[in-house]
């Protein structure tokens, strides 16, 4: 392990080395885009992409600054600058869609597959507010544009294969594409047994199988109009929490949408995209594979959503200006059925999240103005209301049993702002940001009725009387290219009043059998939350490069306890090799020692670990016939480890020898 | 309802067919109004006399063992009339292989509202396995005549332990019983509890001034408590002692008692602990 550190640290830092023997050599830019996450199936380029049909988790893990929470082998919870779902705002295309789990075992992201998307754009911090409010930051998960291609039939198949797990995936892909019609569907279908950890360690109730199908289809109305339609339908079955003490019978979501584009060149607006949604989600829990259980019980929990946008754009000599009004109605409702052992007993009920219903609607507005050929000042302003409502009787009752004195209605007003100074030139960029943002609590925080968290063995209570969140964020970045070599820093700093999380009341008892007492969702006066993350890369030819990254983050509140789920110290080195046809990578990522965990808030230190994966791709092509290839191993060392944001310290992947296969017709 | 204006206001095309399906139904009744004072009641049994029948009448129809809601119309038999003028009183009667003894009641008094319907309750405390062995009397006086009806009646045990007759620590007998909640809910309800000292066989005066440290418990469920209950104190307005009872779940639920004097002194039960898992004083109650 150590060793694995030590080499990680030579190659980054060979990195520098070699840069000052290089002649200055004026280059393109270089610099990594980290917000934008490209799904394109078929970009074999691109070397942070090793699997084809990698789930978004992965995907999204290859970002800087997202960590993914997981909680088994499937959804996991991204987190942007260590903050999670609630502090981010999580949309597909614009589209609000919340989690119909208590427990956050169904963050969005598992509602879709990579065959529904074509990128992934993740905003930090005060730059995600383009479709809601947030803190940490925004994730978007962005549907294919219309397709009037003109390219006729078009058919892609998918196989996967991976032997950690026995990991089964298919994919198939059918488009037609015409000058004023298109119709895409896909479906993909994945099943995964148990997982080994590394030393051949089974990793019980890490199974899962999930199908997902969409079809998207458009027509052109004239040059100027076209409407599309979209829909998708995902559902998991059998998926199996290890880190958890239940596990989810189904998982199922219904996401549609009608879109309507205008174009045009020569009006005031250039574009206007407007979009009319629904979703709906249905999540059950239970516990009937697990053996040996306190008391069966089982947790539904449901989800609907209806909103809009209308998205316009329009450019006014150096000004590029965004403009976006939307909205949304969300219902939320969480049950609780026990079973008491002595069968004599009736089964004890309770809704968990008492059928609160949101309403949102809120105006956004982007300007980006041109200074000058090397500068650039972009600010950004969104302004919403907010209402909850506790629509179920029998919800504000039990809530009152906690605060007498609530109403079933509560509304707030939200602001966030925003703005950035970019400066670039040809050898290096820099840029500075600065950013005030609010948010609502999210219905757990809000409303949740003895909400029981594994990961500190407390049951969680909502808190209706909370103020919003609110956060100023300072954020920096510099990047700097010598010929063929780049280095970039980049930092981020939140300062975050009234920082919700849950405090212990010792005056309450815990319902679920073992806990270790209540929490209360209760605000912090304040804490702070900072990361810095350091890239280099360099060119050693036309084939080969290498790079690296390392990350520092830190989180503490007022009342001097550091914040759980706060990221250790990371490292990732690379060497890749590409040729036309070929590429080949491998890699040492890892985390130090997390030595600022939080036992406060029920966080046990995780040790430093690292692993060594390794990668290859092939393509072919025979007239219109594609052929992709990606094979290779990860965890080659069987490394037997968990690292900061595994739930519960279960392990992760040991070992696993993975193929994919993709063939475009 | 703001936010539901709003919502019409910004997002018409949406939201119309959403909320117009949330329409009410109502079930009109077409019938003629009828003056029924018995409404919502289920009709007991009958205590007839040679010249009047006394109807008793609760919402389930039947005697339970612990707190019962007794409704009372009196009828003429010559004239079908219901008598609006009367005074009464009542003895049931419990006969035991030895002895015989009463239980507590209250005394009859009009409905507030009505003009043929008396009120008042009974507590049974216990009964027969097959619901025997209890007798009810009803005495009244109407226009300075007094009668008398009298009969066997069934007592059903109810499932659940609504009424506990003990020994206090003073050498007392009393009796506790659950009265309200009737329907409870997930939530803070109102706890309704009589206590009735036996004074001899006949006599049950209510206990005033005394109190009674709550702690309800799900024993299904590891045992947990609820939070923001209060202790049950004596009430002079309905001579019944209150507390906040916060129910977090449906479910069975041992409402855990510690009956203490006005010294304090405790004259029945125990705190629930670990190793106590419930006071030797409770009332269950399941929904």
């Amino acid at each position: 392990m150590k060793k694995l550190t030590i080499y990680s640290i030579c190659i980054l830092f060979s990195g520098f080395i070699f840069a000052q023997k290089e002649e200055p050599v004026v280059e393109k830019d270089t610099t990594r885009l980290t917000e934008v996450i490209v799904i394109g199936k078929r970009r074999l380029s691109n070397h942070r992409q090793e699997k084809t049909l990698s789930s978004i988790d992965d995907y999204l893990e290859k970002s800087n600054k997202v960590a993914m929470i997981k909680r088994g082998n499937y959804a996991w919870e991204p987190t942007i600058n260590n903050m999670n779902s609630e502090r981010l705002n999580i949309t597909i295309d614009g589209m609000q869609i919340f989690g119909a789990c208590t427990d956050k075992m169904d963050p969005i992201t598992s509602y879709v597959d990579v065959s529904n998307l074509e990128k992934v754009s993740v905003g930090s911090g005060q730059n995600g507010t383009e479709n809601g409010h947030c803190v940490g930051g925004g994730i978007d998960l962005q549907l294919p544009s219309s397709k009037f291609y003109q390219s006729g039939f078009k058919t892609n198949f998918d196989l996967g294969y991976e032997t950690n797990g026995n990991y089964r995936v298919g994919g198939l892909d059918v488009e037609y594409s015409g000058n004023t019609f298109y119709i895409n569907t896909d479906g993909i279908f994945r099943k995964s047994d148990n997982y080994d950890a590394g030393g051949n360690d089974e990793v019980l109730y890490s199974q899962f199988q999930k199908y997902n199908i969409s079809m998207q289809t458009g027509f052109k109305l004239s040059e100027k109009h076209a409407i599309d339609a979209n829909i998708i339908y995902d559902k998991a079955t059998d998926v199996g929490y290890p880190a958890l003490p239940m596990d989810v019978s189904l998982a199922e979501a219904l996401i549609t949408s009608v879109t309507h584009n205008y174009v045009s060149d020569s009006t005031f607006i250039n574009t206007l995209e407007t979009k009319l949604y629904f979703n709906t989600i249905t999540h059950i829990m239970d516990d009937s594979n697990r053996p040996d259980v306190p008391i069966r019980m089982d947790m539904p929990g449901w989800s609907d959503t209806y909103g809009f946008y209308s998205k316009a754009t329009s450019t006014i000599k150096r000004h590029n200006l965004l403009f976006n009004v939307n909205g949304y109605y969300n219902r939320s409702l969480a049950e609780m059925t026990m079973y008491p052992n002595d069968s004599s007993q009736p089964a004890m009920f309770m809704y968990t999240w008492p059928d609160i219903r949101t309403f949102y609607t809120g105006i956004f507005a982007k300007d980006i103005f041109v200074l000058s050929e090397n500068e650039q000042l972009s600010g950004s302003l969104r302004l919403g209301y907010h209402n909850n409502r506790i629509a179920e009787d029998v919800g504000l009752e039990s809530l009152q049993i906690f605060y007498p004195d609530i109403e079933d209605s509560k509304s707030r007003f939200l602001t966030s702002i925003s703005s950035n100074y970019n400066y670039k030139t040809t050898n290096y960029d820099v840029s500075f940001g600065l950013g005030y943002g609010e948010r609502a609590p999210s219905v757990s925080e809000g409303y949740g009725f003895f909400l029981f968290n594994s990961f500190d063995n407390y049951d969680y209570i909502g808190n209706p009387t909370l103020d919003n969140e609110k956060a100023i964020e300072v954020n920096a970045g510099a990047n700097y290219h010598k010929g063929k070599f780049h280095i970039g820093v980049e930092a981020s700093y939140f300062y975050i009043m009234d920082y919700i999380i849950g405090e212990i009341d010792e005056t309450l008892t815990s319902m679920t059998i073992g806990a270790n007492g209540v929490r209360i969702y209760e605000a912090l006066p304040n804490a702070s939350i900072f990361d810095v993350y350091l890239n280099s890369s360099y060119e050693l030819s036309n084939s080969f490069s290498i790079n690296g990254t390392i990350g520092y983050n830190y989180g503490q509140g007022s009342n001097d306890e550091n914040l759980p789920l706060i990221r250790p110290f990371t490292f990732l080195a690379e060497v890749n090799y590409k040729a036309k046809r070929f590429n080949a990578a491998i890699q040492l990522e890892g985390n130090g020692n997390q030595s600022s965990y939080s036992s406060y808030y029920g966080e046990d230190e995780t040790p430093s670990y690292g692993v060594l994966n390794l990668n290859f791709g092939n393509v072919y092509h025979a007239k219109d016939t594609k052929f992709f290839l990606k094979y290779g191993v990860e965890n080659i060392l069987d490394t037997n480890y968990s690292t900061f944001a595994d739930w519960n310290n279960i392990p992760r992947q040991g070992r696993n020898f993975y193929m994919n296969l993709s063939l475009i017709l | 309802m703001k936010s539901i204006k709003f919502i019409y206001i910004l997002l018409p095309i949406l939201f119309l067919s959403v909320l117009t399906t949330s329409c009410s139904s109502d079930d009109d009744d077409d019938d003629p109004i009828i003056t029924n004072e018995v409404e919502g009641l289920s009709k007991i049994l009958d205590l007839t006399n040679a010249t009047h029948t006394v109807e008793l009448f609760n919402k389930e129809g039947d005697f339970y063992t612990g707190y019962n809601a007794i409704s009372i119309r009196l009828k003429d038999n010559a004239t079908d009339a219901y008598i609006e003028d009367a005074s009464f009183s009542w003895m049931p009667m419990m006969q035991m292989p030895t002895m015989q003894h009463s239980s507590p009641r209250s005394a009859i008094i009009k409905a507030s509202g009505k003009n043929t319907v008396f009120e008042g309750y009974i507590i049974y405390q216990m009964t027969n396995t097959d619901g025997s062995g209890w007798s009810l009397t009803v005495n009244y006086t109407i226009d300075g005549v007094d009668y008398t009806a009298s009969d066997a009646i069934t007592v059903r045990q109810n499932d659940n332990q609504n009424v506990t007759s003990f020994m206090g620590s003073d050498d007392s007998r009393y009796i506790i019983s659950l009265i309200k909640p009737n329907n409870p809910i997930i939530g803070i309800n109102d706890l309704m509890v009589g206590v009735h000292k036996m004074e001899n066989m006949m006599t049950f005066p209510v206990v005033e001034n005394y109190s009674i440290a709550l702690d309800p418990r799900m024993p299904g469920m590891g045992n947990h408590s609820s939070p923001n209950n209060t202790d049950l104190n004596y009430s002079m307005v309905d001579d019944m002692y209150h507390a906040d009872l916060s129910l977090t779940m449906t479910g069975y639920w041992v409402l855990n008692l510690k009956f203490m004097n006005t010294n304090d002194d405790v004259l029945k039960g125990e705190n629930v602990t670990d190793e106590n898992t419930q006071s030797s004083l409770y009332l269950e109650l399941e929904f």
